[in-house]
């Protein structure tokens, strides 16, 4: 099969060339570990340095602000568990959503067992939180809320400004997952009034590996890994050195690029999603049409399972991903797609497809064309479709 | 494509290319087990001559790509036998002849050889016969509904 068309970018980019060259040096000359008080080591230590620069500044933060970790769980474990335990005679309530990512529930039903108590918010049809419900969700003894940026599965950007003001006013922390905005929509900390933010290297074309967590120097974080000195002796383990230094630069290339690469992805989504939605019957979009990822296609397919789905497109050469039961390795499909209120029976025939700078109009042409036959043919195989036939012809 | 790559080249021919996909009109018995909810649903059609061999079979099925190989296995294995002999072809018999299925597509040979039980089942039925051995269909998605 020589097409090959990735759409899978919400799972994980590839990383750009100038990233690979840039992190090449800190493998083998610049070496040194920044911790090291001789000169050799100078060079492992500014370039750490000069990439704390960049993300501080991609944030509108100050470089003391940022943390580097080994990811984007990492982040989210630390942000929550951090804080739980920093601010525990304050208080054990948490705020979060039901459509957060496993990183962050199940921190949260880790907490839960350490006797915090978690409200879990729901979500409209098109995954945003309720603002009143927040507000009405805190109590005396809330210490963090916790929603995310922007969903991972549909897409959906949360208004994250108006739960900053929220958090603010009743004196709440307020982290934000920011692993798949960071690098897609602007984000000033300040401006949105967000004490702790979680971000990760690979979704941006940065290397596996590597992620941060940002905390506002007026928040007290207790430490997840312990040890030595390295990240003000806030988060301990010689520092992957190569890997910050390529997230440095990804963050770099993502932020001077992102007016027009985001203009071009949203031009093209939108365009994606008025073909399949013209062009397919029974499909359900999913997630809100606007307040949305500029390279997120979410959608139902009525009649069918997302796994074959993904398999007839991987056949054509099309990388795609879906919160089928099947792909999860549960019984349940996604539990996003089950927040927005889908049944089961058609949240398993889910599909996202995650576009990137690269992604051209003859690919989303192609793909769509190669869609609509395998939706065809995967209806003609379906007894829910039949039944569904029948009953549309008995009425 | 975890799941794709775990599948033996028996499973995605059949997954690919499904023998006996469609419907039998009027057919001596049909059997439909799974349930939407958990994502898949087999269906299975039955053509039993007098002589009480199966001529044709026929499924649809609305499931990942284990659940349509082992329907469509399972469809190949049962034409030609007799309904008794048809009682044996289990899950394990289709799993072997996929060469395999990855652990957690296991249920999908268990709904395989439920549905061909569930049509013969409907066959005894209609026929006012006893089929040795034949237990009434376990999994119903009706019932199953019920029950949730």
């Amino acid at each position: 099969m020589d097409k090959f068309i990735y759409l899978d970018h919400a799972a994980t980019t590839p990383v750009r060339p100038e990233v690979v060259e840039a992190m090449l040096p800190f493998f083998t000359e610049k070496f040194g570990n920044p911790s090291a008080a001789y000169g050799h080591a100078f060079s492992a230590k500014n370039g750490v340095d000069k990439a704390r620069n960049i993300a501080a500044n991609a944030l509108g933060a100050t470089a003391k602000e940022i943390y580097f970790t080994a990811g984007g769980s990492e982040s989210d474990n630390w942000a929550i568990k951090g804080v739980a335990d920093a601010y525990k005679n304050k208080g054990k309530h948490i705020i979060t959503s039901k459509i957060e990512h496993h990183a962050v529930l199940h921190t949260c039903e880790f907490l839960e067992k350490q006797g915090f108590e978690v409200t879990y918010l729901d979500v409209d049809e098109d995954g945003l939180i309720s603002l009143e419900e927040l507000e009405a969700a805190i109590k005396e003894d809330t210490i963090l809320i916790s929603i995310m940026f922007a969903n991972n599965e549909i897409g959906t950007i949360e208004p994250i400004k108006e739960i900053g003001e929220i958090a603010k006013k009743h004196n709440v922390i307020f982290h934000t997952d920011a692993v798949q905005a960071f690098g897609q929509v602007p984000i000033n900390v300040d401006e949105l009034h967000i004490d702790l933010l979680s971000a990760s290297s690979h979704k941006l074309n940065g290397p596996k590996g590597v992620g941060m967590l940002y905390v506002r120097k007026s928040v007290k974080l207790s430490n997840l890994v312990h040890g030595g000195g390295q990240e003000r002796s806030k988060r301990a383990g010689t520092e992957n050195v190569p890997g910050i230094v390529g997230f440095g630069k990804a963050v770099e290339i993502a932020f001077d690029t992102m007016e027009e690469r985001t203009k071009k992805e949203t031009e093209l989504r939108d365009y994606t999603l008025k073909r399949i939605e013209e062009e397919i019957p029974y499909v359900k979009i999913n997630g809100h049409r606007t307040k949305r990822l500029p390279n997120n296609i979410n959608a139902c397919y009525r009649f069918i399972e997302g796994e074959s789905l993904l398999i007839m497109l991987d056949m054509n050469g099309i990388c795609g991903s879906s919160g089928s039961a099947c792909t999860s390795g549960s019984l349940d499909p996604s539990h996003v797609l089950l927040a927005i209120g889908l049944p089961h029976e058609i949240a398993h025939g889910s599909l996202r497809l995650t576009l990137d700078h690269n992604t051209t109009k003859e690919d989303m042409d192609y793909t769509v064309d190669k869609l609509k036959a395998v939706v065809d043919r995967l209806r003609s195989m379906s007894p829910l479709y039949e039944d569904f036939l029948k009953e549309q012809g008995g009425n | 494509m975890a799941e794709g790559q775990a599948y033996s080249k028996k499973v995605m021919d059949h997954f690919m290319n499904p023998r006996n996909m469609g419907e039998i009109e009027n057919p001596s018995g049909v059997g439909t087990v799974g349930n939407a909810k958990c994502g898949d649903i087999m269906r299975i059609y039955l053509d039993i001559d007098d002589n009480q061999v199966i001529r044709d079979c026929k499924f649809k099925t609305f499931g990942c790509g284990a659940a349509v190989a082992t329907s469509s296995m399972a469809t190949e294995l049962v034409i030609g036998k007799t309904v008794q002999e048809a009682l044996n072809v289990t899950n394990k018999a289709v799993m072997e002849a996929l060469d395999g299925l990855p652990p957690v597509k296991v249920h999908c040979s268990l709904l395989a050889e439920e549905s061909i039980h569930a049509a013969l089942w409907d066959y005894a039925k209609k026929n006012n016969i006893v089929i040795e051995g034949l237990e009434a269909p376990r999994v119903d998605i009706h019932e199953e509904e019920r029950q949730e």
